[in-house]
């Protein structure tokens, strides 16, 4: 017996997570798939309505034993998926707190707190202090040149959201990487944004795309009272998990399951 | 002890004071007291970081400066920042929460100094054994009113929680108004224990009062000196912790200066540095860098003001002021009667809030036009706060002076710590920790915030050193050292 509503026939395949027996339509990424059963997996770089890039990795299942992006990576017949064993709780918990330690993510005194998903995810993981890496603190300069929209890359996760909304969505293209390795960030196409045909308006300035604080909207900050912040509710994940009930229960960190 | 040299007695850490200082005594070959400082050993660049963040991050950064105070820094940024979003006033929703919140804050604050820091010195005396002047001795032995401490401490953070979101570093003052209303629900939860909280307060007024009567003696010959007293106070002369303009006056009750607008506050103070001390020291302009050192905070409001606009308050602040005989009040442990009658102002405040159904209006914040300076006073538990802020036009800090409450009485400390100085340890062969706590009280009294001081991160200790003649540590004394010693 499966768990979801859709009925076993030609155009459907079957797959596990975590033991648990599901039916999804052919075509879909593992992600979709999993969305669909409503099993949540973690991501960052993914988002509704953009085309999925597998950069951030924080998406990693193990399909038939072998590691791969959920989102880019189409879900088998009869796929085996490991989404919440320790192995891949510690993969993405490692993925997590390396980026906490690249940028400057200040939770305390950053607008993006509570809505912010790297924030939450770090929640979700069960990340509540400093961990085992060196903090790089990054010095890059504030972008505010702009009327409306600031550009803060100390808090860029490089997930690339915004670089796609804005090509794919907006047809601008004000946004792209720039520099390889550490040094890579995110770029726009003038010396300052204010040069750039941004608009508040884009959808890439939109909140749903920056997951960070990195892309700011002048003058909201701190506009959503503390309680009633996207992830005052419940945690990253719930809409999926639980589109029913906005409170579910999130198993606490525990360090003896680091590895 | 016994040499004949000149020395220095250290004290640090000094404790039960929010921050890290520590305080020198310098004694002659005679072993009498020649001077004695308060030092301020942190350093945190507030004013510094701050430069380049983005306007609206600013009430939020600067809060975290203190975890005891944030509200204070909270409110007093959000108000620089409404200037320079063009906003000279508030919707009444928005004005009457930040109000609510304020007030919550200053009740807290001061509960929390007078209950957990500063009564083991009242209750049990000031030389008591270390061991048993803290909180927890209060408990033991004065449950009551341990308890009562301990929950009006709570309900005003109720409050702050309510308004700002969060009991600790919330976000609810942005600039040109508040993120949000007070509901019915809460509302109706804070109306359970308001007067319970009168109540409470009016007690605490007692033990305050009864303590400076009891002990006239001691406390008009322990940190007593004459000076100037400034703070905000309304156009009618009022007391106003939130808003209103500047008023000074001299030891004899005279004005100095009297409804100066706080925008213009640089025509009228001045900074001093000093080689010793991260904290720098004010001065009236008018009357000099010698002369011109003045006290703020709940003494200081006691004197400065004409009367408080709430009943029971201003019938206390009556009782005060003829205490004074129409006076300012000088002694240094009168601040205990004074910061307990503002509790009760802010209790009345609260109560008088929750009934007014602006609080749950919808008219949360406004825009004008842009400024690119911003200047704030508030009363805060302390005493006047001051935040200056300059703003480019891409909304990024270019400048900011913050200066808070324990710098406003930085000489008024030292003054205080020099004279119990001089009454406790010149001339004694041995100094003990019990008369070094007595300069710990005077310290105390002050409820200095040693940590929004320097802008410095703190751990609460303070160190008192002996030095000899020529500036070396002869002696170092700390409490830590007799709770070690049990």
């Amino acid at each position: 017996m499966t768990k979801n509503s859709v009925a076993p026939d030609q155009d459907t395949l079957q797959f596990t997570v975590d033991g648990e027996v599901f039916s999804a339509k052919k075509g879909l990424s593992i992600m979709d798939a999993c969305d669909a059963a409503g099993v949540y997996v973690p991501r960052l770089c993914d988002s509704d309505g953009l085309v999925p890039q597998g950069s951030c990795r924080v998406c990693s299942v193990k399909q038939n034993g072998r590691t791969v992006a959920a989102c880019t990576q189409p879900l088998e017949d009869g796929a085996v998926i490991e989404n919440e064993s320790l192995e891949i709780k510690n993969y993405r918990r490692d993925l997590v707190r390396m980026l906490f330690h690249e940028g400057n993510h200040l939770c305390p005194i950053c607008e993006a707190s509570g809505r912010c998903e790297l924030q939450a995810m770090a929640y979700r993981l069960g990340i509540s202090q400093a961990t085992k890496y060196p903090y790089l603190q990054p010095v890059r300069p504030v972008d505010a040149s702009h009327p409306d929209i600031a550009l803060d890359n100390n808090r860029c996760i490089l997930c690339g959201r915004c670089i796609r909304a804005s090509r794919d969505v907006d047809g601008k293209n004000v946004f792209e990487y720039v520099g390889r390795g550490i040094h890579k960030r995110i770029g726009v196409n003038a010396d300052c944004l204010a040069n750039t045909d941004a608009s508040i308006d884009d959808y890439a300035m939109s909140l749903d795309v920056c997951p960070v604080g990195c892309i700011i909207r002048k003058g909201e900050g701190f506009f959503a009272p503390i309680g009633e912040r996207q992830f005052d509710h419940g945690p990253i994940g719930s809409e999926i998990q639980h589109p029913d009930s906005r409170l579910i229960p999130v198993k606490q960190y525990d360090p003896r399951e680091d590895s | 002890m016994e040499s004949r040299k000149a020395r220095i007695v250290e004290i640090e850490p000094v404790t039960r004071v929010e921050g890290h200082g520590k305080v020198t005594v310098h004694l002659d070959e005679h072993n009498n007291v020649s001077e004695a400082r308060l030092h301020i050993v942190e350093f945190r660049g507030f004013e510094r970081f701050i430069r380049g963040r983005l306007l609206w991050e600013v009430p939020v950064i600067v809060q975290r400066l203190c975890g005891i105070c944030p509200v204070s820094h909270h409110i007093a940024a959000a108000k620089a920042m409404d200037m320079i979003v063009g906003v000279d006033q508030l919707t009444p929703t928005a004005e009457k929460m930040r109000r609510l919140m304020h007030y919550g804050q200053i009740m807290q604050s001061n509960v929390l100094h007078f209950f957990h820091l500063s009564s083991p010195d009242l209750l049990f005396g000031f030389d008591a054994a270390a061991k048993k002047r803290n909180i927890f001795e209060v408990i033991k032995q004065f449950p009551d009113l341990a308890k009562q401490g301990v929950l009006m401490r709570k309900y005003g953070q109720e409050v702050i929680l309510h308004t700002a979101g969060k009991k600790i570093h919330g976000t609810g003052a942005i600039p040109g108004g508040i993120n949000k209303n007070l509901s019915i629900q809460e509302r109706d939860a804070l109306l359970i224990d308001v007067d319970m909280m009168i109540s409470w307060a009016q007690n605490a007024i007692q033990v305050a009062k009864n303590y400076t009567l009891e002990h006239l003696p001691l406390v008009e010959h322990f940190a007593n000196f004459k000076s100037s007293h400034m703070s905000l106070v309304r156009e009618d002369g009022a007391l106003d912790l939130y808003h209103g303009n500047l008023r000074a006056v001299d030891a004899a009750g005279n004005i100095i200066f009297d409804q100066i607008d706080y925008r213009d506050f640089n025509d009228y103070l001045m900074e001093e540095v000093r080689s010793w001390s991260y904290m720098k020291f004010p001065f009236i302009k008018s009357r000099g860098n010698v002369d011109g050192w003045y006290r703020v905070g709940p003494l200081a409001r006691m004197n400065t003001v004409s009367f408080i606009d709430t009943p029971l308050a201003n019938k206390e602040f009556e009782e005060f002021r003829s205490f004074g005989q129409g006076k300012p009040v000088s002694m240094t442990l009168a601040y205990h009667w004074s910061r307990m009658i503002e509790v009760l102002h802010c209790v009345e405040k609260i109560k008088e809030l929750l009934h007014d159904p602006d609080l749950q209006g919808t008219d949360l914040r406004l825009k004008g036009e842009r400024r690119e300076e911003g200047i704030a006073v508030i009363e805060a538990p302390r005493g006047s706060l001051f935040h200056h802020y300059k703003v480019n036009e891409h909304d990024q800090v270019t400048y900011c002076n913050l200066i808070v409450s324990t710098t406003h009485n930085n000489t008024a400390m030292n003054r205080a710590v020099t004279d119990v100085a001089k009454k406790y340890l010149s001339g004694q062969k041995t100094i003990t920790e019990k008369m070094l706590n007595h300069i710990e009280v005077a310290v105390r009294a002050y409820d200095p915030c040693l940590s929004c001081a320097t802008h410095a991160l703190g751990q609460m200790p303070l160190v008192v050193e002996v030095l000899d003649v020529e500036g070396k540590v002869v002696d170092r004394g700390s409490q830590y050292a007799e709770l070690e010693k049990g």
